[in-house]
């Protein structure tokens, strides 16, 4: 368990931030930029003073500004892998790898060079240096710089924002890797949605130097405050199934979601395995009765839980599907129409072509 | 060009006390150049000053004050000469600490040039990667501003070569011991029939110099491309 509890003022700007997340796991500190996201992990570093703050991980107490404890961030072992990749610019690739290995305090090596060179593929890298590589790869160095200190926790901030989109789709799927091989907690500062969508097991959602909602992203995915943040067109709950089946001639799989199921679109999953998908509440139609002879292959049964005003003629939708949730987003006039209410029995549609599965093999998800 | 018993000692000396000086000042200039950029405390500035002092103050001024300090009968030279019998006036290692004075802001300035080059993010990662501060300046710091340290040393040890009117106040004009090339060359203009002589050490003095700055140039190039940038 990582307990986060920080306070900060500085000029114009009071960061005021309290938060736990599950170990091991990633958790998202997602917000707009300037939220204070990145102070905040600087004060879980060490690196940065809070006016106030405590910060226990499993146990340890790490700072504690009533108690006057704060552990030099060297000797926190903690991970940092800054938005700029940071890397020695005197020293090869290999070298940078070999300098927080050289100085871990971790009683025993959990994470081995060779495991990193290979999960991150820095083997044609080693005898580099940083100026000779590529954003992606700078980037790949400097995360398995971090992972070789033998951290008991890794932070990240932002690793993605200074690539390009090509550069970003590189380096996604290492994380991911990542994620799924090593059993370091992560907290993983991002502005970016997908991203938190493809990577996080739990989600921090801050504004304005607050947190506004935390836990699982299907749970956060549906709080309101979450459009004024990504945008009304990003708005959708994020759903998590287990693969029923597999239909690998056209990369979709089925996933059990609530008391149905969902087609998505998945590339390379099987059977049993979790995947998450996000639901735009703008592509979820709802209808009021079973629907025939449509294209959409995806129906789900359930019942509203809640109509809420959304923009000025639309309404947000919550539908309970047997245990899962999911948001539409639909014109005033329609809920008018078709007589929508808390407690109406509803079937939704979903396109399978509008949805993008992430597959997760670590549990927690 | 045939060199006099004497020029040759006076080029001896010269390269024998810039070295001296430049090896004795090195690492207290890496330290105030450290302090004065990555220091916080409250008489910075007056630090700042003080070691820029020489640049704009007479040389002869300078010379006249390590005198007090340091001759025999000094604070400082008493000392050193009761209890280490270290003779610092009118030595050659006299002629080297007042080199060594007058050369230092040359040092301070191009270290210091260097270390605000020095990203101190870079600091800071490697000491999420477990360096305790020592560590990270002995790693990464110097190596990074290294360029500046060479290139700061060598201007100091070319000035070194030249210092005139403080070696001169503090050392005297002593042949074999502190008489370097541009005090040899200031006898050699007050002798009669010194033209000649004269001419050969300016030569000296013009020839060292500009090897001096072209190879300050050099390493530093060098030295940039070793950290890869």
């Amino acid at each position: 368990m990582l307990k986060v509890r920080v306070a900060k003022q500085r000029d114009g700007f009071a960061l005021d931030a309290r938060f736990d997340a599950p170990t091991p796991g990633v958790v998202a500190l997602f917000g707009r930029s300037g939220c204070g996201k990145t102070t905040a992990i600087n004060i879980i570093s060490g690196l940065l003073a809070a006016d106030s703050a405590y910060i226990e991980l499993d146990g340890q107490v790490l700072t504690d500004t009533a108690a006057g404890i704060s552990v030099p961030p060297e000797q926190r072992r903690i991970g940092y892998v800054f938005q700029d990749d940071r890397l020695f610019p005197h020293m090869s690739v290999l070298r940078n790898l070999q300098y927080g290995l050289k100085r871990t305090r971790a009683p025993r090596l959990s994470i081995t060079f060779d495991q990193i060179v290979a999960l991150l593929g820095l083997e044609h890298l080693l005898q580099r240096q940083p100026y000779q590589l590529s954003g992606g790869e700078r980037q790949r160095a400097s995360l398995g710089r971090a992972l070789l200190s033998q951290p008991a926790l890794l932070l990240l901030d932002e690793p993605l924002a200074a690539l390009d989109a090509a550069r970003r789709e590189e380096v996604l799927p290492y994380l991911e890797r990542l994620r799924d091989n090593l059993s370091i907690p992560m907290v993983y500062v991002s502005h970016q949605f997908d991203e938190v969508l493809q990577l996080a097991t739990q989600v921090v959602l801050m504004d304005a130097g607050h947190v506004v909602a935390q836990g699982l992203l299907s749970e956060v995915s549906l709080v309101p405050e979450l459009r004024a943040i990504v945008g009304p067109d990003s708005v959708g709950a994020v759903v998590d199934g287990s693969v029923a089946g597999v239909d690998a001639s056209c990369g979709m799989a089925e996933l059990r979601v609530g008391s149905g199921s969902l087609n998505v679109s998945v590339s390379s999953v099987s059977i049993g395995e979790r995947v998450r998908v996000q639901l735009l509440a703008r592509d979820i139609i709802l209808a009021t009765e079973e629907p025939r002879g449509l294209s959409v292959r995806n129906q789900l049964r359930g019942t509203i839980t809640s109509i809420v005003d959304d923009e000025d003629d639309t309404r947000l939708i919550t539908v309970d599907v047997g245990g899962a949730t999911v948001l539409s987003r639909v014109t005033r006039s329609a809920v008018e129409a078709l007589g929508l209410r808390n407690g109406s029995s509803i079937w939704v549609l979903v396109k399978a072509v509008s949805t993008r599965g992430h597959a997760f093999r670590l549990g927690g998800g | 060009m045939h060199l006099t018993p004497a020029e040759l000692d006076a080029l001896r000396l010269s390269l024998s006390v810039a070295a001296r000086s430049v090896l004795f000042s090195l690492p207290f200039a890496v330290l105030i150049a450290w302090l004065l950029t990555r220091g916080r405390f409250a008489g910075r500035w007056l630090l700042d000053a003080l070691v820029h002092l020489p640049l704009v103050l007479p040389p002869v001024a300078v010379g006249y004050v390590l005198l007090l300090v340091f001759g025999n009968n000094g604070p400082v030279g008493g000392w050193l000469n009761r209890n280490l019998g270290i003779h610092v006036a009118f030595s050659t290692a006299g002629a080297a600490l007042a080199t060594a004075v007058m050369a230092f802001p040359l040092m301070v300035r191009s270290i210091r040039l260097a270390l605000e080059n020095v990203d101190p993010g870079l600091e800071a990662a490697a000491r999420t990667l477990g360096a305790k501060p020592m560590d990270r300046f002995l790693t990464i710091t110097l190596p990074l501003m290294w360029p500046g340290v060479i290139a700061g040393a060598v201007t100091a040890f070319a000035a070194g070569l030249g210092e005139f009117g403080a070696v001169i106040t503090f050392v005297s004009n002593i042949p074999g011991i502190t008489r370097t090339i541009p005090l040899a060359l200031y006898t050699a203009i007050q002798s009669p029939g010194g033209d000649d002589q004269a001419l050969r050490l300016a030569a000296m003095s013009f020839v060292l110099g500009l090897i001096g700055l072209l190879l300050a140039e050099m390493l530093a190039r060098r030295a940039r491309h070793l950290v890869g940038r």
